[in-house]
C-alpha cells in the first residue's frame, strides 16, 4: 500500500520534471541564442548605427534605411491584412457560407497557413511585380507579406469572433437588430481585443519574413529613405543577410547588431499586442 | 502608374470601414497606419515618378556588389542621383537587363550566348567593362600538412563530373597521400565563381561532379573547410585573406611556365600580374547603352573606372593594371558595344589587354 502511493508520487514528481524540462531546454536554447547574438552585436549599436546609411566601411555602416523600409512594408501589410482577414473572418463566422463550402475554405485557408513563404514571395513576384506592374516597390513588398499573414489572420480572427457568447448575438436580434447591427455594435467591439493581439502577432512575423522579399527583389543597397509606397526599398532582414555573407569579420559583427534591433522590434510590436489587448479587454468587459 | 491608384484604393477601402466598423476601438488602429499610407500615396502622385526618374537601378552578381557599393557610397558625396543595388546573382541581374528593368548588371563571368541573344531581342545594347580581378582561392583545413600543391590535372581528377564517387579519399588524387577522406566545398551552382573554376579546372563551364557542399554563401564554406581536417575548397580571394587563420591556401600549378614557374599562390599581386593561373578572372559591370545617355549614368560609369582600382583593393579584390583600365576607359568613352567574349563562356588564360585591344578574340 505504502509502496504503491510512493510510487505513484514517484511518477506524479517524474512528470512534473518533464513537463518543466519541456519548458526550461527551449528557453535555454533561445536565451542562448539571444545572449550570443547580443554579446557579439550589442556594442555596434548606437545612434550612428539607427541612423547611418548602408556603407563599404564596417564601422560607418548603418541600418536606417531598412529599419525605416521595414517598418513601412509591415504598416502597409497590416493595411492589407487586417480589414481583409476581418472581412473574411466575419462573413465565414457570422454569415456563414453554405456549411460545406465553409468546410472546405476553413480547411484551405488552414493549409495555405503552412504554406512555405518563398511560395508566396513568387506570388508575389508574378502578381504584384510584374502583373500589377506595381515594381520592386513597398507597396509590392507589403502586398506579398499580407498575403502570407492574411491565413493567420483570418484564423485568429475567427477565434476571437468565436469567444463572443451567441447569447449576444440573440439578446441584439431580440431588440430587433438587424445581423449587420449586432455584428458592428456588440460583435466586433467585443472580439476587438483577440483580432487585434492575432493581426499584430501575425504582422510581427512578417518583418522577420527574408525568402519572400528576397525573392521579390527588394535592394541590397539602398541610400534614401521611402517616401511613398511605390519606392524601392530595403528590410532588416535583407540588410543582415547581405552583412553575413561579407568576407570581414566586421560585417558579421554589423549582422548580429542587426539581428539584435530586429529582435527588439518584434519584441516591442508583441508587447504592443498584450498592451493593447489588456487595454481593451478591460473597456469591453 | 497604377502604384499610386492602388495606394488610393487601399486607403478609400480602408476608410470604408472605418466608417462602417464603427467602432472606435478599430478606428484607432485603422486610421494610425492609414493616414501614413494615404499620405505617403498623395505624395506620389503628386511628384509622379519625379523620384524614381534619377535613380540608377543596378543588381547582378554578389562578387561585384561590394565593389559597387563602395563606388555608389562615394559617387554619392558628389553626384544628387540615387543609386539602388540588388544582388540577384550574374544570370538573375543579365534577365533583369536584357528586360530594361536596370541600368547596370555586375557578372562575375562575362556574357553568355543564351543572354547575349535576350538582349538583342529586346533591343538592349551593352557596355562591357572589366571593373577588378578577383582570385579564386583553392583552400584546406590548416592542419593539413600533406598537400603542398596541386596541380591543375589533379584539381580536375578531383572536380570533373567523372569523380563523383570514385574520387572519395585523398589518395586517390595522389599516390602517397593520406587513406583520408576527401570532402569537397565550392561556391553554388548559379554563381559565376562556380562557372568560372569549371571553365577552367574541369576544361566544361558549368560541368563538375554533383557530390559536393556548395553554398552561395562564402563564409559558409570557410567555415566549412575550416571544421574539416579532410576538405579542399575554392572561394574568392576576399575570403582567404579575411580568413587565413582559418583556412590555408593551396598554391596550384598550370604546368605553362610563362606565366609563373610552379605553383603560385593566390595573393594581389600574383592575380594581378596573371601568374596565378588559371584561377584569377577578371569581374564586370555591363552597362546598357540606352541608359548611357541619361547624363547620371554616364556620370556613374565614369566615376566607377575612375575609382574601381582604389576601392577594389579595399574590400578585398585585386587592381587591374593601368593599360587594362586605360584601354576599359577608352572602350566606355567610345560607348563600344558587345562582349569581347564572344558568348563563348570565360576564356582562361587569354590577356585581359589583348582582348579590350581588339586582338585574341
Amino acid at each position: 500500500m505504502l509502496t504503491s502511493t510512493r510510487r505513484r508520487l514517484l511518477y506524479e514528481r517524474l512528470f512534473v520534471w518533464l513537463c518543466a524540462s519541456a519548458v526550461v531546454i527551449p528557453l535555454l536554447i533561445l536565451a542562448l541564442l539571444v545572449g550570443n547574438v547580443a554579446i557579439a552585436g550589442a556594442g555596434r549599436i548606437d545612434w550612428a548605427f539607427l541612423t547611418g546609411y548602408p556603407s563599404r566601411r564596417a564601422a560607418n555602416a548603418g541600418i536606417l534605411p531598412a529599419l525605416v523600409g521595414s517598418f513601412a512594408m509591415i504598416a502597409i501589410t497590416g493595411i492589407f491584412a487586417l480589414p481583409i482577414g476581418v472581412g473574411a473572418a466575419i462573413y465565414l463566422e457570422e454569415y456563414g457560407a453554405r456549411r460545406r463550402l465553409a468546410g472546405i475554405i476553413e480547411v484551405n485557408i488552414a493549409n495555405l497557413a503552412g504554406v512555405p513563404s518563398i511560395i508566396y514571395g513568387m506570388l508575389g513576384l508574378g502578381v504584384f511585380v510584374r502583373l500589377l506592374g506595381l515594381g520592386r516597390s513597398l507597396i509590392a513588398g507589403g502586398a506579398t507579406m499580407a498575403l502570407l499573414v492574411l491565413p493567420v489572420v483570418i484564423v485568429s480572427a475567427r477565434e476571437a469572433l468565436r469567444t463572443v457568447p451567441y447569447g449576444m448575438r440573440e439578446a441584439c436580434f431580440g431588440l430587433g437588430a438587424t445581423k449587420w447591427q449586432s455584428i458592428r455594435q456588440v460583435v466586433l467591439p467585443m472580439a476587438a481585443p483577440g483580432i487585434l493581439t492575432g493581426t499584430i502577432l501575425a504582422v510581427a512575423r512578417a518583418i522577420g519574413e527574408t525568402a519572400p522579399l528576397v525573392v521579390i527583389g527588394a535592394l541590397a543597397y539602398v541610400t534614401f529613405l521611402p517616401t511613398s509606397p511605390t519606392s524601392q526599398f530595403t528590410a532588416l532582414p535583407i540588410q543582415i543577410f547581405n552583412w553575413v555573407s561579407r568576407p570581414q569579420e566586421a560585417f558579421v559583427v554589423n549582422a548580429a547588431a542587426g539581428i539584435v534591433v530586429l529582435l527588439a522590434t518584434m519584441f516591442v510590436l508583441n508587447l504592443a499586442a498584450i498592451l493593447l489587448r489588456n487595454r481593451l479587454q478591460k473597456r469591453v468587459h | 502608374m497604377t502604384s499610386p491608384n492602388q495606394a488610393s484604393r487601399s486607403c478609400i477601402i480602408a476608410a470604408m470601414t472605418n466608417r462602417s466598423v464603427g467602432s472606435a476601438l478599430l478606428l484607432i488602429t485603422f486610421a494610425i497606419p492609414n493616414a501614413v499610407a494615404c499620405k505617403g500615396g498623395d505624395a506620389s502622385s503628386g511628384k509622379g515618378d519625379g523620384a524614381g526618374a534619377k535613380a540608377i537601378v543596378i543588381d547582378g552578381s554578389s562578387t561585384v556588389f561590394p565593389i559597387t557599393e563602395a563606388v555608389a557610397e562615394e559617387f554619392k558625396q558628389e553626384n544628387p542621383a540615387r543609386v539602388t543595388i540588388g544582388v540577384s546573382g550574374t544570370g538573375g541581374g543579365f534577365k533583369k537587363f536584357c528586360n530594361k528593368e536596370i541600368d547596370v548588371s555586375g557578372a562575375s563571368r562575362p556574357i553568355k550566348a543564351a543572354e547575349i541573344e535576350a538582349c538583342a531581342k529586346s533591343g538592349v545594347e551593352y557596355v562591357e567593362l572589366p571593373v577588378a580581378y578577383d582570385g579564386i582561392s583553392v583552400v584546406v583545413h590548416p592542419s593539413n600538412t600533406w598537400v603542398d600543391k596541386l596541380t591543375v590535372a589533379e584539381l580536375k581528377s578531383m572536380w570533373e563530373p567523372d569523380a563523383q564517387k570514385k574520387i572519395t579519399k585523398w589518395n586517390h588524387v595522389r599516390e602517397g597521400w593520406p587513406d583520408k577522406e576527401l570532402h569537397l566545398f565550392g561556391a553554388g551552382v548559379d554563381s559565376g565563381t562556380y562557372d568560372y573554376f569549371t571553365e577552367a579546372v574541369v576544361g566544361k563551364e558549368h560541368a563538375s561532379r554533383g557530390d559536393f557542399t556548395s553554398s552561395e554563401d562564402d563564409n559558409v564554406l570557410v567555415t566549412g573547410v575550416g571544421g574539416d581536417e579532410g576538405a579542399l575548397g575554392f572561394f574568392g580571394i576576399a575570403y582567404y585573406t579575411e580568413n587565413k587563420a582559418k583556412v590555408k591556401a593551396v598554391p596550384v600549378d598550370d604546368g605553362k611556365d610563362e606565366n609563373g614557374k610552379g605553383a603560385v599562390l593566390p595573393s594581389a599581386a600574383t592575380v594581378a600580374d596573371g601568374t596565378y593561373a588559371p584561377l584569377s578572372r577578371p569581374i564586370f559591370v555591363y552597362v546598357s547603352k540606352g541608359s548611357l545617355e541619361r547624363p547620371e549614368v554616364q556620370a556613374f560609369a565614369s566615376f566607377y573606372l575612375e575609382h574601381t582600382n582604389k576601392l577594389a583593393a579595399e574590400v578585398g579584390y585585386v587592381a587591374m593594371p593601368g593599360n587594362v583600365l586605360e584601354l576599359t576607359k577608352k572602350r566606355l568613352a567610345e560607348k563600344k558595344t558587345g562582349s569581347m567574349f564572344g558568348g563563348k563562356g570565360a576564356k582562361v588564360g587569354v590577356s585581359l589587354a589583348d582582348l579590350l585591344a581588339g586582338k585574341g578574340g
